[in-house]
């Protein structure tokens, strides 16, 4: 049986055991009708059926996790001694040649005949496994299900057992998001690590010229691996970006939240934010017929030699996306400045622009620099935009009207050609994805800091 | 007392020297703050100009790659040409295997009979100078057409030596050509179809022969690369349908069971502190470093297969956590104290307050954040281009397990078609398919709030 009927199998026991154990507890109430049950029925219900599925679904994993290292074990021990003989990376060649073989899946030329013999043992022994694990997966659910039946009396507590179990559930999903993190780090420090054994820390961080060359396999020809470059033209695209998208989004924020009456506000608002929800790689096709040929004739007109795919083009769109950003997190802190402020200033005497600038924008100021700073960390790992129109040159240049590259662009680019995956060429991905994953981390973290303690000031 | 020297109260006829200062800083004063109000409704009116510009430009270059050029002709199914044994039919004494194998081979021998000529026999008739072209007639209909004649044969042979009126798709550049997407005073050489196939497909146009009809193929076909004028979007439909059938499976239960541990039960210390930063930063990580973990984890460590929907979903999942999660905790966060306070007054556990009097009045709510975490996934590219999805697949998948694309993927792929300017407009087309999906959930999202939302 295949692992997912298992599963389906399991969830049928489930409600099984919870139909018998509500009758069941039903009948002991009957039973000793002068004891008061401790829980509702249905409590003994999900009791039995968990007491089925649980302990039996813990075999699955378990079973899961080590059959195949056992089962490769004794596939390996009927392997001809002139074959155990070899070295463990040989070996392990062999076994996935013999898997090939049993699943009929794969390209396995010329098999030998001990070859044949030993994929048709690792057929046998699958198959052995999977019935063994049926029968013991069917006896620990009877068992469980048995035990727990008969376990039910007016004095158990069966409610508390249930709580737990959802409890624990309840933990293990919110660990979940830790975990998460943990993977993107291990896995990017431990592929990163890899390439570091290639080209030194120093020469990536430092390295002027990004020309990683193209290698099959990991030997061969070792290309340039220069960070700066990347670095220089992400830092070029959302500078242009937060010039686009900091004063229109702030100006965006303060008439909507000071001067525009309720109704502009309340229409305004939602279709300003309707920018933030349009997937990027809408705007980088956007960019890419539209903004970008236009932005070069118009660079014609004024005699500005202007690439169609530069780092203008995605920089320029990239501010449009990002308004929506400044403008409603900057909206939400300007309208938590308290009122009091604004009437102290405008009794005064300041006019309303005076107030806003004098004095509502410095008591805003922490929040609207955090709202920035997210949109910062935002743009420097938005990645469709600049793949379609920054034009994907890395060249070290400080001219806006050229192509550049970044960060993100040399990611797909590098895990999405015929690169070997170990290959420095590929493993590089995973370095710039680390550093990528570092800098946005420390802009978030400064941003919340920053955000956090300014809502303490006013609450 | 004194008497003070300055009466405010002053009527007099000729402002004083200060009195004229002050009126000539107040007149800039207030020019001043009418130029900052009308920066800031400049402000407003560029970035609702923006989103105007945006979706025009998108609407206006798609919606005609909706309607694509069609030929109707005429179909005679000759059975000189389609010259094949009856279709099988099972036998009593044959088991469902052999029968399967004899279906097979019958079908391969109906795919090697040439209904390129069935097609071109057609066309022939209203095109009387054919005879002379051969060439070029069979470069007038899409390629992918031949297939669909095989699918009506297999389907049912009966219709060998009948006549049938059929709408056929006709070749994607003279579609660009009838739409006027190409110049048509470019000297032959750079013109992608041969003179005589411009000259026929204004005069099909001119008879009406060749109409526009609205493109079924768009929604019906999935991608392909040697028909284009067929290369639809059902393939990328189907593999972005799985992927939010996993997020919706596992994301959304995931989150909300997460929040309402942290909101609920958890103590408040330094470790859920730490977990709190943790799920704030996530929902801020790049998408792209999802990819990268999609990429080593999922394919390197636990041998996934690579473009398949359940990777691309279990990446999307872990995308849209952190969104669930935080919608989810403010909307229970909103809920008031009162409601916990009377069950576990009347005597319910703590697990029987939250699951039987809090979640339910969250629901709306946790509704929304999950539907604009679904759309947000929806729309996502770059992580799906690092677990492989960026491959080309020519079929439908059927399980979550198979190779297949997704809408934003094909949007990319298409993107990058050397057939500029017949994918450009089908780009867009797929871009449109995609931002109305988009707005369908979006606007499902905010009727939920507006028909449910409670203020307390």
């Amino acid at each position: 049986m295949s692992n997912l009927s298992l599963i389906v199998v399991l969830l049928v026991l489930l409600a099984l055991g919870y139909q018998l154990g509500m009758s069941r507890s039903r009948k002991v109430a009957t039973v000793n009708s002068d004891l008061r049950m401790h829980s509702r029925p249905h409590h003994y219900g999900m009791m039995v059926g968990l007491w089925a599925v649980l302990p039996a679904f813990f075999i699955l994993l378990l079973w899961l996790w080590l059959s195949p290292a056992v089962i490769n074990a004794m596939m390996v021990a009927q392997l001809p001694a002139e074959v155990t003989a070899l070295s463990d990376e040989q070996l392990r060649v062999v076994s996935q040649r013999i898997s090939n073989l049993a699943s009929n899946f794969g390209v396995v030329a010329d098999a030998e005949a001990w070859e044949l013999s030993a994929a048709e043992h690792l057929r046998q022994l699958k198959a052995n496994s999977a019935i063994v694990l049926t029968a013991l997966m069917a006896v620990i659910a009877a068992i469980g299900m048995l035990l727990s039946l008969q376990k039910i009396t007016p004095r158990l507590k069966a409610r508390h057992q249930v709580e737990r179990v959802v409890k624990a559930l309840l933990v293990l999903c919110s660990t979940v998001a830790i975990l998460t993190t943990i993977g993107i780090v291990l896995s990017m420090v431990g592929e990163t690590l890899k390439f570091f054994s290639y080209i030194p820390p120093t020469e990536f961080f430092f390295g002027t010229t990004w020309n990683p060359r193209f290698s099959t396999v990991g030997v061969g020809e070792q290309g340039d691996f220069g960070l700066v470059p990347l670095l220089a033209g992400t830092t070029l695209i959302a500078g242009i970006a937060m010039f686009v998208a900091i004063p229109l989004g702030l100006m965006v924020a303060v008439y909507l939240a000071e001067y525009a009456p309720v109704k502009l506000r309340n229409t305004a608002k939602p279709m300003i934010e309707v920018l933030a929800g349009i997937p990027t790689i809408v705007y980088g096709f956007f960019a890419l017929v539209t903004v970008g040929p236009f932005l070069r004739d118009l660079g014609h007109a004024v005699g500005l030699d202007i690439n169609a795919t530069s780092a203008l083009t995605a920089g320029v769109v990239m501010g449009i996306m990002i308004i929506p950003f400044i403008s409603s997190l900057s909206d939400d802190i300007i309208t938590q400045v308290p009122k009091s402020m604004r009437d102290g200033s405008l009794g005064l005497g300041a006019t309303k622009s005076e107030t806003i600038l004098k004095v509502v924008l410095p008591a805003a100021l922490p929040g609207i620099v955090g709202a920035i700073l997210l949109a910062v960390s935002r743009a420097i790992g938005e990645t469709m935009i600049v793949v379609l129109a920054a034009g994907n040159s890395p060249a070290l240049t400080a001219n806006p009207f050229e192509a550049v590259s970044t960060v993100t662009v040399t990611i797909v680019n590098q895990l999405t050609g015929d690169n070997d995956f170990s290959s420095p060429q590929s493993l590089v991905a995973f370095a710039l994805g680390l550093t990528l994953f570092v800098i946005t981390l420390l802009l978030n973290v400064m941003a919340l800091v920053i955000v956090r303690k300014y809502r303490e000031q006013y609450e | 007392m004194t008497i003070i020297a300055e009466n405010p109260i002053k009527p007099v006829a000729a402002p004083s020297h200060v009195q004229q200062k002050v009126i000539a800083s107040l007149n800039k004063r207030h020019r001043k703050e009418k130029l900052f109000r009308s920066l800031g409704l400049g402000a407003v009116l560029i970035s609702l100009g923006l989103v105007a510009v945006l979706f025009i430009n998108i609407f206006s270059k798609g919606l005609p790659a909706f309607w694509q050029s069609a030929v109707t002709l005429d179909i005679y199914f000759d059975p000189a040409i389609i010259k094949i044994p009856p279709k099988p039919v099972q036998q009593a004494d044959e088991s469902d295997n052999d029968f399967r194998q004899r279906d097979l081979s019958w079908q391969t021998e109906v795919g090697f009979i040439n209904f390129n000529r069935l097609i071109t026999d057609s066309l022939q008739k209203v095109l009387p100078d054919a005879s002379k072209h051969r060439r070029d007639l069979t470069r007038m209909v899409t390629s992918g057409e031949r297939f669909a004649l095989r699918d009506m044969v297999v389907a049912d042979p009966a219709i060998i030596g009948q006549t049938r009126t059929l709408h056929l798709l006709t070749d994607a550049n003279i579609d660009v050509w009838l739409k006027g997407n190409i110049d048509r005073s470019l000297p032959d050489a750079q013109q992608q179809l041969s003179p005589k196939l411009r000259e026929w497909a204004d005069k099909l146009k001119a008879e009406g022969i060749i109409q526009n009809r609205f493109s079924l193929a768009l929604f019906m076909n999935p991608d392909s690369r040697s028909s284009l004028a067929s290369a639809g979007l059902a393939g990328a439909f189907m593999g972005s349908f799985y992927m939010m059938l996993v997020v919706i499976l596992l994301a959304v239960p995931m989150g909300v069971a997460a929040a309402i541990y942290l909101e609920e039960f958890a103590p408040r210390n330094k470790l859920t502190d730490l977990v709190e930063v943790n799920i704030n930063n996530l929902a801020a990580v790049p998408s792209i470093v999802f990819g990268l973990l999609g990429a080593s984890v999922l394919i390197g460590w636990f041998n996934l297969p690579m473009s398949a929907p359940i990777v691309g979903g279990l990446v999307l999942s872990l995308m849209t956590l952190p969104t669930v999660i935080i919608a989810t905790r403010s909307t229970l966060k909103a809920i008031p104290p009162s409601i916990r306070q009377a069950a576990l007054g009347l005597g319910a556990s703590k697990m029987q307050s939250i699951f039987h009097h809090v979640l339910p009045l969250a629901i709306p709510g946790i509704l929304t954040g999950a539907i604009l975490g679904v759309a947000q996934a929806l729309g996502e590219t770059a992580p799906l281009l690092l677990i492989g999805m960026k491959s080309f697949v020519a079929s439908v998948p059927a399980s979550p397990f198979e190779q297949a694309s997704a809408l934003p993927v094909q949007i990319y792929l298409w993107q990058g078609n050397e057939l500029r300017n017949f994918f450009e407009a089908r780009t867009s087309a797929a871009i449109i398919v995609l931002l109305l999906m988009m707005i369908g959930l979006n606007g499902l999202a905010i009727w939920l709030r507006k028909k449910y939302e409670k203020r307390w």
